[in-house]
């Protein structure tokens, strides 16, 4: 029961921010100059009105704002202004498969690899692997991921020809992306799992369940891993969310159909129902990140005890 | 990124369009035999590629890979109106007629041979025996419903170039509604393989804009299908390659139709172009082998790497000029532009080739008038007729005209000039060099401003600037397309510039079908714009720089820079 409330408010408080944000994009997106149809070469007035007549630009401000709401109160996301006749749905569709393929990957090796590098760190306190897992992490956190992108173009597809420099056709192309979108989530995610590791460490229980006599592997599967990894989780959530949500410059750099490529697009050419659509999603795909993170936390962690708000 | 960004944007807003005899004006008499003459003239042409192709040995893989920086928005000829889908689109339509890259002149496409009236207004076109990729038979009918599509408002959406087509009888008419019977506009399917086209006014390009994009047929599924062209599989169409792959922001490709009337001049099986809007990542692809071609006109290569790629692969580098002039445009409502003194001092104190060799890169060509070389005149080209010769660069004569026109103007020193541009390193680069000048030569302080391309276009459309960047790139070839846009009131004519004696001679131009008047007409023009009036400050006429593999042939550029893929092909390599 206490469950079902939960879950319920949550929710309620997802479609209030939903709103705001919607009803902010609309505005500022309409408050910036120009428009889906300014070009250099201009268009002669009277196609130029027809237009606007046809896409509903010439009615005033709060009628479009209205007949928005109401249009994705029914689920239609409208038909894109710049790409033509092609739905939003279907472009989003189609282009955050790309995004989310690619995150997908990237996350799993994220996790992977940082948690084993943070966990040989902590295990190795100042010892050389310690000192070598934390350069490999500043250096992640440090270096911008079109720079490292470059970098392993140049190395890995043009020195070496070990994989393709661009596109995305097959599992060869997946390397150079995924290196890229994830040194610097390997890198945060080493750090976390040291830190927290080295304090679970240290703690009192971890010395009871020595004297216990439990064997080492034990405790660092139950206990120190359990406990040390939960940082690791609440970075999960933006993490996920921000991984796959696409990264433009990786996108660019490496000519994958992602969606943040397709956002930024849409940005520059004004296309409104793309840009309004692309951030509906995100707003929704964020939420839902955080709301399946809160979720994980109670299963994780026995600390955490939901409170219902308010006993009736 | 931010520069390819608005670089593309900038070519995305490119339309080319091609062109025009100088021997076919309007005022032809035989002009039957004038339609035989093109008729030979293309058989020659495909028995010739024949030739060299048996010479040398073919790559048993004919797949032609190519990056485009930008995704065409549109395989809708009705809708597109950017050089990406032009350079997609020509793979995948056919017009009635085709252009010859390396003539300029148009050949017979669809229709196999033409008969235009003595006063020029009335082309009546014989199709051939051509298939859509459906084997359904292209007819006159397509080319009607076609540009009835292209000219009615009422078409979901409007066509955004609708304005291609005023050229026909009530064209302008019927899309503003002042006719709302079709069978009045310009275009009659006489029968299925005679189509009658009437025009408004002679235009001795015609024959070229029929190869442009806007006059495609399109079959007759389209009709009651809003959504056509947004799948692959509901794509008929009549050209060389039909669209067999597409996935958004990633990849298009394209494969032969064996359905194609010319299917034996086609040697490429596929073409497959990558979506990368990265010019850095586009060299190395192509250096790696993964392109077959890369730089303009689809992508770019960047300005740092042109000097290093032209000494690395003498080659494969190919540069040309295309029809596009890069310039400073003046508000000259607002004081104190107001003064064509100092506008021409500051038009003097640039000097242009230390900006192209130090700046730009690209071996552009200085500028000095506002038509670019490679455009038609009345003999051969315009520029070749009527030099530049407007002004020159002159420090000393800047500074006098400087100071006179601040004397006229009651100003002691000119107040800070505020230059504006759209958001891209290059633009930024020439700017700042251009400020430096204005300051080492004539004392004078600039204040550049980057806006975003759109808040740009917004501002400079709305008079709201000093000074700002322009650039502009032919719709056809023929002055007319970079001189008329200055006419009191136009459309592109972001200056405030009111000339009647101007509006005048571009109006004589228009009416008249005599090339060597019209030609007269455009050279007092430019005179006017530049000389006289220094209404904008010339800098370059652009170039293309491109790479392209020793074993790929065949492939094109027409004057302003359209790439034409179709006729290439891969050697043994």
């Amino acid at each position: 029961m206490r469950m079902v409330r939960y879950v319920a408010n949550k929710f309620f408080y997802m479609l209030v921010s939903l709103f705001v944000l919607i009803s902010a994009t609309f505005f500022l997106m309409k408050a910036i100059p120009g428009d889906p149809f300014t070009s250099e070469k201009k268009v002669p007035p009277e196609i130029k009105a027809r237009l606007y007549e046809q896409y509903g630009l010439d009615k005033p401000l709060y009628h479009q704002y209205f007949k928005y709401l109401g249009d994705i109160a029914q689920g239609d996301l409208g038909v894109s202004m710049k790409r033509l006749n092609q739905d939003v749905t279907h472009l989003i569709g189609q282009t955050f498969s790309a995004s989310l393929k690619l995150g997908v990957v990237a996350i799993i090796v994220s996790v992977i690899v940082g948690v084993i590098l943070g966990m040989l760190a902590a295990l190795y306190h100042r010892k050389f692997i310690d000192s070598a897992a934390m350069v490999i992490a500043v250096l992640g956190i440090a270096v911008p991921s079109f720079v490292v992108a470059s970098i392993l173009q140049y190395v890995f597809a043009y020195k070496l020809h070990l994989v393709p420099v661009s596109g995305f056709k097959g599992p060869l192309y997946y390397f150079l992306p995924v290196a890229a979108l994830s040194a610097q989530p390997i890198a945060f995610i080493a750090r976390l799992t040291r830190s927290s590791m080295l304090e679970v460490l240290h703690a009192d229980y971890i010395k009871t369940a020595k004297a216990k006599g439990l064997s080492w592997f034990a405790i660092l599967s139950r206990h120190v891993l359990r406990n040390g990894i939960l940082p690791v989780v609440t970075y999960m959530g933006p993490m996920t969310a921000n991984i796959v949500t696409g990264s433009v410059v990786i996108e660019q750099i490496f000519g994958i159909g992602g969606i943040g490529k397709q956002f930024v697009e849409a940005i520059g050419v004004r296309d409104y129902t793309v840009i309004m659509g692309i951030t509906i999603f995100y707003g929704v795909l964020l939420m839902l990140a955080r709301f399946i993170t809160d979720i994980a936390y109670v299963f994780i962690d026995p600390r955490i005890k939901l409170s219902g708000g308010k006993e009736g | 990124m931010k520069k390819s960004k608005s670089l593309l944007l900038m070519f995305a807003l490119v339309l080319v369009i091609s062109t025009v005899l100088a021997g076919c004006g309007g005022n032809n008499t035989n002009n039957g035999s004038n339609a035989n003459t093109g008729n030979t003239a293309n058989t020659g042409n495909t028995a010739d590629t024949g030739n060299t192709a048996t010479d040398e040995k073919l790559a048993a893989d004919q797949t032609l890979k190519i990056n485009l920086s930008a995704e065409p928005p549109t395989f809708d000829p009705a809708q597109a109106q950017d050089s990406q889908a032009n350079t997609v689109l020509k793979t995948m339509y056919e017009g009635l007629t085709r252009m010859n890259d390396e003539t300029g002149k148009a050949e017979p496409g669809i229709a196999e041979s033409w008969e235009i009236s003595a006063d020029g207004l009335v082309y009546t076109f014989k199709l051939r025996d051509a298939l859509w990729s459906n084997g359904d038979p292209v007819e006159a009918a397509d080319f009607v419903r076609a540009w009835k599509r292209v000219l009615d408002p009422s078409t979901d959406p409007t066509a955004p170039y609708a304005y291609q087509l005023y050229y026909l009888k009530n064209g302008e008419e019927y899309y503003t509604k002042k006719v709302t019977d079709f069978a009045q506009v310009g275009v009659k399917a006489v029968d299925a393989k005679t189509l009658e086209v009437t025009l408004k006014a002679p235009t001795p390009y015609f024959l070229g804009l029929l190869s442009f994009y806007t006059y495609y047929p399109v079959h007759k599924s389209v009709e009651g299908n809003a959504k056509w062209a947004t799948s692959k599989d509901t794509m008929i169409v009549n050209g060389p390659f039909t669209l067999t792959d597409w996935v958004t922001g990633q990849s298009l490709q394209v494969t032969k139709n064996d359905k194609y009337w010319d299917k034996d001049s086609i040697k490429l099986g596929k073409i497959d172009f990558s979506l990368v809007n990265s010019g850095a990542t586009e060299l190395l692809s192509y250096k790696n082998g993964e392109l077959d071609r890369a730089g303009g006109p689809t992508g770019e290569i960047p300005t740092e790497q042109i000097p290093i790629v032209q000494k690395e692969l003498p080659n494969e580098f190919n540069r040309k000029g295309i029809a596009s002039v890069y310039y400073y445009e003046f508000n000259i409502t607002e004081k104190p532009f107001t003064n064509a003194k100092i506008r021409k001092a500051l038009a003097m104190s640039i000097d242009r080739q230390v900006l192209i060799d130090n700046v730009t890169l690209g071996g552009q060509l200085p500028a000095f008038g506002f038509v670019p070389p490679g455009i038609a005149g009345a003999e051969g080209e315009y520029r070749t007729a009527v030099k530049d010769s407007y002004f020159t660069e002159d420090l000393e004569q800047a500074k006098t005209l400087l100071a006179e026109g601040l004397k006229e103007e009651g100003l002691t020193k000119l107040p800070t000039v505020e230059l504006t541009y759209n958001t891209s390193e290059g633009h930024k680069k020439i700017a700042l060099a251009i400020a430096d000048m204005w300051k080492q030569a004539l004392g004078v302080d600039v204040k550049t401003v980057n806006q975003e391309w759109a808040v740009f276009i917004e501002n400079r459309q709305h008079l709201n600037y000093q000074v700002a960047r322009a650039g502009w790139v032919a719709d056809y070839n023929d002055p007319m397309t970079f001189l008329d846009m200055w006419v009191t009131g136009g459309g592109n004519n972001d200056t405030g510039y009111a000339n009647p004696e101007y509006d005048k001679l571009i109006n004589d131009a228009k009416a008249s079908s005599d090339l060597a008047k019209r030609q007269e007409d455009f050279a007092a023009a430019e005179k006017m714009l530049i000389e006289d009036d220094m209404v904008l400050i010339p800098l370059y006429y652009y170039t293309n720089n491109s790479l392209t593999k020793e074993y790929l042939k065949g492939v094109t550029l027409d004057f302003s820079g359209g790439i034409d893929l179709t006729r290439g092909y891969l050697l043994e390599h």
